[in-house]
C-alpha cells in the first residue's frame, strides 16, 4: 500500500439539489425510538441540553419560590429548617450545576458547527455521551431529593457539617456522587468543544475570524478540562472520608483540614463561575451587533479579554476565603488579583457600549434582553469588586449582599443573555419566529421582577441579614425588604413563564423565518431554519468575520471573499474536512461516525457503578465497571468504514 | 494569517496519525487527568505542611525505596518498549510493532504486582492518619490509571494482531501510546512527592 491509496481530491462545487438529496439519506437520523435513543446529530443534542437546562430551571425557581414565601416575612413557619436546608441547597446546586452550565453547553452544541461552517461536532458519540450522562447525574442528584435525602447543606457543602459525623443520613452521599458524574459529563463535553475547535473550522476560518460565542464557549471548555477534576476529587475525597474512614476533611485530630475543602472546592468553583457566563458574553458579543447594525467594536480585545478573564480567574478563588483566617500576604494576593480581573471585564463592557452607541439600533426583544445583560453585568461586577476587597468582604461575607451579589452576575450574565439567544436563534432551531409583543412583555416583567427581587437584598445584606437563615426575628427591620423581595422574585417567576409561554404558543403557530430573519452576518444564517441533518450542502469558504455582511463592509475583491454556498464537496459517505488549528487550511477528510447505541450504554453503565458506590454494593461496581470497558472497546473498534485499518477507505 | 484558502489538491482520508479527531481528544484527555494528580499532590503537600504528631508524616517514617525505585524503572522501561513499537509500525513492521506492546503489558502488570507486594508491607492502613488516606488514595488513583492503560494497550494490541495497522493507518496505536506515557510520567511526580520529598525534610 502506498500513501497515494489513502488520499482523495475533493471536488469543488455549488449547491446542488440531487447533492443535498443525497446528504439528506447519508446523514438522516433513522425516525422512531430508536433513532431518538442513538442519534449523534449535535442540533438534536443541543435541543436537548436546552429542554432539559430549562426544566431544571423550572424546578430550581419553584424550590427558590417557595423559600421565599417562607422568608417574605418575620418568624414564618411554612418549612422547618431541614426542609428550607434541602430546598435552598438544591435551588443552588441546581441552577448553578444543573442549569447555568448545561444550558450553555445547549447553545454552543446547536451552534458550534453552524457557526463554524462544518458537518459536525468533532467528536459527535461524544457529544451524545455527554448528554446522557447530564441527564442521568441529574435525575440521581433529584432522586435523593424525592427520597427525602436531598443535599442540605448549601451548594458549596463545607465540611466539617458536611461530615459524616454531624450529617449522618445519605443526602450528602448523593450530592458527592452526582457530582463527579456530572463532572464526566462537563469533562468530555469540554474536551469536544476544544478539539472542535481546533479541527473542524470551515476553510478560512482562521483564529481571528471566528465568531466571539466560540472564543467564549472555547475558553469556558479549557477551564473545565482544568477545573472539574479538583471538585470531582474534593467530593470523592469527602465520599471516602464519610464512607471508609479516610482522614482528608477530619477536624477531629486526624491529621486531616476543613479548608483543604475549600481549597479545592474554589479552585474550581471560580473558574467555574466564568465558566458559566463566558459563553453568554459571547452570545451577546454576537447577537448584539446583529441589532445596533455593525460589526462588534474591538473584537481582538474582547476575545482577548475572554482568554484573559478566565487565565486570571484561576487566580482569584481565596476570595471566598478571607473570613477564614488566612495570612495576611494571601489575603493581599487574591484581593489584587480579584481587583484586577475587573479590567478585562470592563473591556466586554465598553465593547458593547460602543457597539451601541456607534450603531442604529433596532429595539426588537433580543436586542432588550442583550442590553439590559450590560447593566446588570455593571451591577453584578461593582458588588464583585468591592466584596474583592478585604475588609469590605469581612463587613459582608454570609450576608445577603453577596446573595444579591450572585444572583447579579448568574442572572444577569446567564439568564438574561439565555432569553436574549432563544429570541434570536429561536427562528433557526425551528423556521418560526417568537411572539415579538409577547417578547417585550416578557423582557420587562422579567427586569423588573428580577431587579425587584434581587436589589433589595443589596440593603438587607447591609442591615446584617445573613443567608442561610430558615427564619427571622421580628423587629431586625428585614421584613419589609424581604416581603419585596419575595413579590420580585414571583414578578420575575411570571416572566420566565411568559417566556415558556412564547415558545409553546410559536413552535407551532411562529411566523415563518426564513434563513436569515435578522439580516444577521454569521455562517448558521446561510443555511435552511431549521438545518438540514448535514448543516450545509458544500462546505462553506471563509474569509472574513462577517461571511455574510462583506457585500455591504467592505470593498473586497472577488478572490477574497467568503463562499457560504460553494466549497469542498464531502459526499462519500459522511465525511467533513478536518482544517489545521490556526489558518483552517484543509488538512485532512475526516470520516464521522454515524448514530450509535454505544453512548447510551456506556452512560447506564457509568451511572451504574455510581449508584453501586452509593450502595456500596461492590458488585454492582465491579460489574458495571465492566460493562463501561466493554462498551469503550466495542465504541472504538477501529472501522474500515471510519478510515481506521489498513484497508483502504476511498468510495 | 494566510488570506487565500486552498481548496484544490488531494487530502488524506481518515485517521492519519496525529491528524486523526482521536489523538486530539486524548491530549485533552491527558491534561485533565494531569490536573487531577496536580489537584491530587496538591492535597498532599496541603497536609503536609499542617502540624503533625512526630512520626506520623509520613506515617511509620521516611518510606523505603527497596520495592519503588526498581519499580520506577520498570515502569519507564514500558514506556521505552511502547516507543519503539510505535516507532517500528511507521517502519511497517507489524511483529516488532506486536513485540513492543506486548512487552509494554508485560512490564506494566509487573509494576502492579510489585505495587501490590508494596502495599502489602506497610504497617498502616487507608484509615489509620490523614498520611495514610493520601499514600493509599494517591498511589491507588496511579494504580487504576496503570489497570486502565494496561487495557488499551492490551486492546490495541489485539488489534495489531489482527494486522489492522500499517504505516499509514496507526492512530489507535498513537493515542493509546500517548495516555500511557502519561501515565509513566505522573507516576514520577507521584513518586517523587511521596519518597523523596521526606528525604528532603518534608516530614513531622
Amino acid at each position: 500500500m502506498t500513501i497515494s491509496d489513502y488520499t482523495r481530491a475533493p471536488s469543488v462545487g455549488t449547491e446542488q439539489p440531487e447533492l443535498a438529496a443525497r446528504l439528506q439519506k447519508i446523514w438522516e437520523t433513522a425516525p422512531g425510538i430508536g433513532g431518538w435513543l442513538s442519534t449523534v446529530d449535535h442540533k438534536e443534542i443541543g435541543l436537548r441540553y436546552i429542554v432539559t437546562a430549562f426544566a431544571f430551571l423550572i424546578l430550581g425557581g419553584v424550590e427558590a419560590l417557595i423559600f421565599r414565601l417562607q422568608l417574605s416575612w418575620s418568624d414564618r413557619h411554612l418549612l422547618n429548617p431541614e426542609q428550607y436546608d434541602q430546598l435552598f441547597t438544591m435551588h443552588g446546586m441546581t441552577m448553578i450545576f444543573l442549569y447555568a452550565g448545561p444550558v450553555l453547553s445547549g447553545f454552543s452544541n446547536y451552534l458550534w458547527p453552524l457557526l463554524l461552517g462544518s458537518r459536525d461536532m468533532a467528536l459527535p458519540r461524544l457529544n451524545a455521551l455527554s448528554y446522557w450522562i447530564y441527564l442521568f447525574a441529574g435525575i440521581f442528584l433529584y432522586a435523593a431529593f424525592a427520597i427525602g435525602f436531598g443535599p442540605n447543606d448549601g451548594w458549596f457543602n463545607y465540611v466539617p457539617l458536611a461530615a459524616r459525623a454531624y450529617n449522618g443520613g445519605p443526602n450528602i452521599d448523593f450530592y458527592a456522587l452526582g457530582m463527579i458524574l456530572l463532572g464526566i459529563s462537563t469533562t468530555v463535553g469540554a474536551v469536544n468543544f476544544v478539539v472542535t475547535f481546533m479541527r473542524m473550522r470551515a476553510p478560512g476560518m482562521s483564529i481571528n475570524r471566528v465568531p466571539i460565542l466560540i472564543w467564549g464557549t472555547l475558553t469556558a471548555s479549557m477551564a473545565n478540562i482544568f477545573a472539574i477534576p479538583a471538585v470531582s476529587l474534593a467530593f470523592f475525597l469527602l465520599w471516602m472520608d464519610r464512607n471508609v474512614g479516610t482522614h482528608f476533611f477530619d477536624t477531629a485530630g486526624g491529621g486531616g483540614s476543613a479548608l483543604l475543602w475549600q481549597h479545592l472546592f474554589w479552585m474550581f468553583g471560580h473558574p467555574w463561575v466564568y465558566a458559566i457566563v463566558l459563553p453568554a458574553m459571547g452570545m451577546v458579543s454576537d447577537g448584539l451587533p446583529v441589532f445596533c447594525r455593525r460589526p462588534l467594536v474591538g473584537y481582538s480585545a474582547v476575545a482577548l479579554a475572554t482568554v484573559a478573564t478566565m487565565v486570571l480567574g484561576f487566580g482569584v478563588w481565596v476570595h471566598h476565603m478571607f473570613a477564614t483566617g488566612l495570612p495576611n500576604i494571601s489575603l493581599s494576593f487574591f484581593s489584587a488579583a480579584s481587583i484586577i480581573i475587573a479590567v478585562p471585564s470592563a473591556v466586554g463592557v465598553f465593547a458593547w457600549l460602543a457597539t451601541i452607541w456607534t450603531g442604529r439600533p433596532v429595539f426588537t426583544t433580543p436586542f432588550l434582553f442583550f442590553s439590559s445583560f450590560i447593566l446588570l453585568f455593571t451591577i453584578g461586577g461593582v458588588s464583585g469588586f468591592m466584596t474583592g476587597s478585604v475588609p469590605v468582604d469581612w463587613q459582608l461575607t454570609d450576608t445577603y449582599f453577596v446573595v444579591a451579589h450572585i444572583h447579579y452576575v448568574l442572572i444577569g450574565i446567564n439568564v438574561f443573555p439565555v432569553a436574549g439567544a432563544i429570541y434570536f436563534w429561536f427562528p433557526k432551531f425551528t423556521g418560526r419566529m417568537l411572539d415579538e409583543r409577547l417578547g417585550r412583555w416578557n423582557f420587562w416583567t422579567m427586569f423588573v421582577g428580577f431587579n425587584l427581587g434581587f436589589f433589595p437584598m443589596h440593603i438587607s445584606g447591609l442591615l446584617g441579614m445573613p443567608r442561610r437563615v430558615y427564619t427571622y426575628a421580628e423587629g431586625m427591620g428585614w421584613d419589609w425588604i424581604n416581603l419585596i423581595s419575595t413579590i420580585g422574585s414571583f414578578v420575575f417567576a411570571a416572566g420566565v413563564l411568559m417566556l415558556i409561554w412564547n415558545v409553546l404558543k410559536s413552535v407551532r403557530s411562529g411566523a415563518m423565518a426564513g434563513d436569515n430573519p435578522w439580516d444577521a452576518p454569521t455562517l448558521e444564517w446561510a443555511t435552511s431554519s431549521p438545518p438540514p441533518p448535514y448543516n450545509f450542502v458544500v462546505i462553506p469558504t471563509v474569509q472574513s468575520r462577517h461571511p455574510l455582511w462583506e457585500d455591504r463592509l467592505e470593498g473586497r475583491p472577488d478572490e477574497a471573499r467568503s463562499h457560504p454556498h460553494a466549497g469542498l464537496v464531502l459526499e462519500h459517505g459522511r465525511e467533513a474536512i478536518g482544517t489545521d488549528p490556526l489558518d483552517a487550511q484543509p488538512d485532512i477528510i475526516l470520516k464521522m461516525p454515524g448514530d450509535s447505541y454505544a453512548p447510551l450504554v456506556f452512560a447506564i453503565a457509568v451511572t451504574a457503578i455510581f449508584i453501586g458506590l452509593l450502595l456500596l454494593a461492590w458488585w454492582l461496581v465491579a460489574v458495571a465497571f465492566v460493562g463501561v470497558a466493554a462498551t469503550t472497546i466495542v465504541w472504538l473498534w477501529p472501522e474500515r468504514a471510519l478510515g481506521e485499518t489498513r484497508e483502504p477507505a476511498n468510495g | 494569517m494566510a488570506d487565500r484558502v486552498a481548496l484544490e489538491g488531494t487530502l488524506p482520508v481518515g485517521a492519519i496519525d496525529t491528524r486523526a479527531s482521536g489523538w486530539w481528544a486524548m491530549i485533552f484527555v491527558v491534561c485533565t487527568e494531569a490536573a487531577l494528580f496536580g489537584y491530587l499532590l496538591f492535597s498532599y503537600f496541603y497536609l503536609a505542611v499542617q502540624p503533625h504528631a512526630p512520626g506520623t508524616f509520613p506515617d511509620s517514617g521516611t518510606p523505603s525505596l527497596t520495592l519503588a525505585l526498581p519499580n520506577t524503572i520498570i515502569l519507564l522501561a514500558s514506556s521505552v518498549a511502547v516507543g519503539w513499537a510505535q516507532f517500528n509500525i511507521q517502519r511497517d513492521d507489524n511483529r516488532r510493532l506486536i513485540i513492543g506492546l506486548a512487552v509494554a503489558v508485560a512490564l506494566g502488570i509487573v509494576f502492579l504486582v510489585v505495587q501490590y507486594f508494596e502495599w502489602e508491607q506497610k504497617p498502616f492502613t487507608l484509615s489509620s492518619t490523614a498520611y495514610s488516606s493520601l499514600y493509599f488514595v494517591i498511589t491507588g488513583f496511579h494504580m487504576m490509571h496503570v489497570v486502565v492503560g494496561v487495557g488499551v494497550l492490551a486492546t490495541v494490541l489485539v488489534w495489531s494482531v489482527l494486522g489492522y495497522f500499517n504505516r499509514v493507518r496507526y492512530a489507535p496505536i498513537h493515542i493509546g501510546a500517548l495516555y500511557w506515557h502519561f501515565v509513566d510520567a505522573v507516576w514520577l511526580a507521584v513518586f517523587f512527592t511521596f519518597y523523596i520529598t521526606p528525604l528532603l525534610g518534608l516530614r513531622a
